[in-house]
């Protein structure tokens, strides 16, 4: 692993030096960013009806997340669980506060957006040709020119635009994926005009040391205010990839409530960490969040009924036995 | 007796070198049918195969207590002892190290706790009391030249008292390493543990005894198992304690985890360039297995991703 060359140290000598420094590095307060009505329902089989989508979004609001990407404007031929994307922005309750970002793969979906109301979007790249060929069928030069056609209409419609990076750690495809390849897309998102670029660890498989080896790479080209880690848990991974993001001064981190949102490449594998166990983490380190657990986990509650599935969260299977 | 699951242990070196000292074997009374020798035998063998170099191979209490635990002597017997492996055994009172030394059992175990309460309800004694009773075990094992290790759970909390004062905790690892345990595993018995508490524990146990005595036992009840592995990691200790499959749940919250698997400890290892000497696929295998045998599903995500299905199971390996 680069990192540990760089440094001339063995692995755990720069564990233990990353550790030190942490104790005085840790943020005071993380933004959590909300993916379970999006990213985690659009990876669930089951249609979840328009009504629960808006219940959901209205407890997670109250339950104090600054963040919840309520949908998305893709086509709903790729994606019917998002067909009812308008109805639901115009459904929700919008806490005062809290943002409301929605996926906007392109111009028409950011135009179809904005009119039912959006006023933060989000776009998504990879750092992984293939990948991007498979997923949306075309390479990441040609995606990101078709984000620059939304980047530009966001700014003269004053609406902000988050950035995706997805495959950061790893492809399906490709497998091993270069942090510098990751740094060039962060940067061009960045430079295109989105506050903030959040790393996907699309299938799970980082671990601490290549984390912390991406963040090296791609703090050198945007500054790590902007920067933001999505964890997926496939591997059980997650929450120690997000305990060093803190340590390299990452302060934003994507969850998904109870766990929603499985791996589409593994059948019956976890995909998204769970944000009741983000949270757990966070608060057991002394660091604010804004959140209110019991609250977090009584939404958790409501949309595995829904979905009549348990939570992938283990704080809440944990606390609802006991 | 506590209800310790099948545990493994990974020892790190600053050289790079991890020797993996699988403890494994102990099931928990959750576990509601009976497991048969054969299988624990079995399992055992498998694991000697992994490059896992010590194997918790089963426990020495009155079966009344543990009846997971009646067929002691026969597995101890039974088993294939590797030459690259140590296979240490729970010995709770001098009754049980006799039967384990006449059993064959060249290392034992003794566990205290951190929560007078926790000690109490679980072994009927006070800590004080029971730190007389291990007095005795770990005398005898010393004339022997047998190793012990300690255990002190509750070391990040107790179910019934909560959270439990770092500095208690050091007192009781103390006291177990002058008495002569050559290393003392801290328990977070019930999974409540952060990287917060975690580290506020170490700094105070580190204070009495030397780190490279230290392991830590982590419990993934509420997720946080990994997390507080690397914690423990960065705070120089260099033994880590989990289980294959992840088997063993929580005896105090139904349905929930307990320890957590050695897989994903082991792929966390790998993936930052620790070498352990231990083949992962191999530990798979015996994961595989045992949870066959109990019908149930393994809890390792690593397990789970790479599961016959799946397409990650085809996919270009990154961290093997």
């Amino acid at each position: 692993v680069r990192v540990f060359s760089f440094f001339n140290v063995s692995p755990v000598q720069w564990l233990v030096q990353v550790g030190a420094s942490a104790g005085k590095a840790l943020p005071q307060r993380v933004k959590i960013v909300e993916v379970g009505p999006r990213d985690g329902l659009q990876n669930e089989k089951t249609l979840v009806p328009t009504e629960v989508k808006i219940h959901l979004i209205d407890m997670l609001s109250e339950a104090g997340l600054p963040v919840i990407e309520a949908t998305s404007f893709v086509s709903p031929e790729w994606v019917p669980q998002m067909a009812d994307q308008v109805e639901v922005m115009k459904g929700i309750n919008r806490r005062p506060g809290v943002s409301y970002p929605v996926l906007t793969p392109n111009l028409k979906g950011f135009q179809a957006a904005v009119k039912a109301g959006a006023a933060e979007v989000a776009i998504f790249g990879a750092a992984s040709e293939l990948f991007s060929k498979k997923n949306i069928n075309c390479s990441v030069d040609e995606s990101l020119q078709r984000f620059e056609e939304v980047t530009k209409a966001a700014k003269e419609a004053g609406v902000r635009v988050r950035g995706y990076v997805s495959c950061v750690l790893g492809c399906p495809y490709e497998g091993q994926v270069s942090p510098d390849k990751v740094a060039q897309v962060a940067k061009r998102l960045y430079s295109m005009g989105c506050y903030e670029i959040s790393l996907g660890d699309t299938i799970g498989v980082g671990t601490p040391g290549g984390m912390a080896e991406l963040l090296e790479a791609v703090s050198r080209e945007v500054p790590v205010d902007a920067l933001a880690v999505h964890c997926h848990d496939t591997y059980g991974q997650a929450l120690a990839n997000i305990l060093i993001a803190l340590q390299m001064g990452i302060s934003v981190v994507d969850s998904s409530v109870a766990g929603l949102g499985g791996c589409p490449y593994a059948q019956g594998a976890s995909g998204n960490v769970a944000t009741e166990d983000v949270v757990y983490m966070l608060h057991g380190l002394g660091i604010q969040t804004g959140v209110d657990l019991p609250k977090l986990m009584d939404a958790g509650a409501f949309i595995c009924r829904s979905l009549n599935r348990k939570t992938s969260s283990k704080v809440a299977q944990a606390t609802c036995k006991l | 007796m506590g209800n310790f699951p099948t545990t493994v242990k990974h020892c790190l070196s600053y050289e790079e070198l991890i020797q993996d000292y699988p403890w494994l074997a102990r099931w928990l009374q959750e576990e509601k049918e009976m497991v048969p020798t054969g299988v624990k035998i079995q399992l055992i063998d498998m694991l000697s195969e992994t490059g896992l170099p010590v194997i918790e191979a089963t426990s020495f209490v009155s079966s009344k207590w543990v009846p997971q635990m009646a067929d002691h002597t026969e597995v101890l017997q039974a088993i294939h002892r590797s030459s690259h492996v140590r296979y240490p055994v729970l010995t709770p009172n001098m009754h049980g190290f006799q039967d384990a030394v006449a059993a064959g059992a060249t290392e034992v175990a003794v566990f205290g706790s951190a929560s007078e309460t926790f000690s109490r309800k679980n072994i009927n004694c006070s800590i004080d009391e029971s730190i007389l009773r291990f007095e005795e075990v770990i005398c005898t094992a010393k004339q022997r030249q047998i190793p012990v290790r300690g255990y002190v759970s509750c070391a990040l909390g107790c179910p019934y008292e909560g959270p439990i004062e770092s500095t208690k905790v050091a007192e009781v690892v103390k006291r177990l390493y002058e008495l002569g345990c050559y290393e003392v595993s801290l328990g977070d018995t019930i999974g409540v543990g952060t990287p917060g508490s975690m580290a506020k524990m170490l700094h105070s146990v580190k204070k009495e005894v030397p780190s490279s005595a230290l392991a830590v036992h982590c419990h993934d009840t509420y997720g946080q198992a990994l997390a507080n592995i690397l914690t423990a990691l960065q705070m120089g200790i260099c033994t880590v304690d989990s289980s294959v499959a992840g088997l063993g749940g929580c005896p105090y919250a139904q349905g929930a985890s307990g320890n957590v698997s050695t897989e994903d400890v082991l792929y966390m290892l790998h993936g930052m360039g620790i070498k352990t000497g231990v083949d992962l696929s191999k530990v798979i295998e015996a994961g595989d297995f045992i949870c066959k045998a109990l019908n149930r599903k393994t809890n390792s995500k690593v397990a789970q991703a790479r599961g016959d299905n799946s397409m990650h199971c085809r996919m270009k390996k990154i961290n093997t």
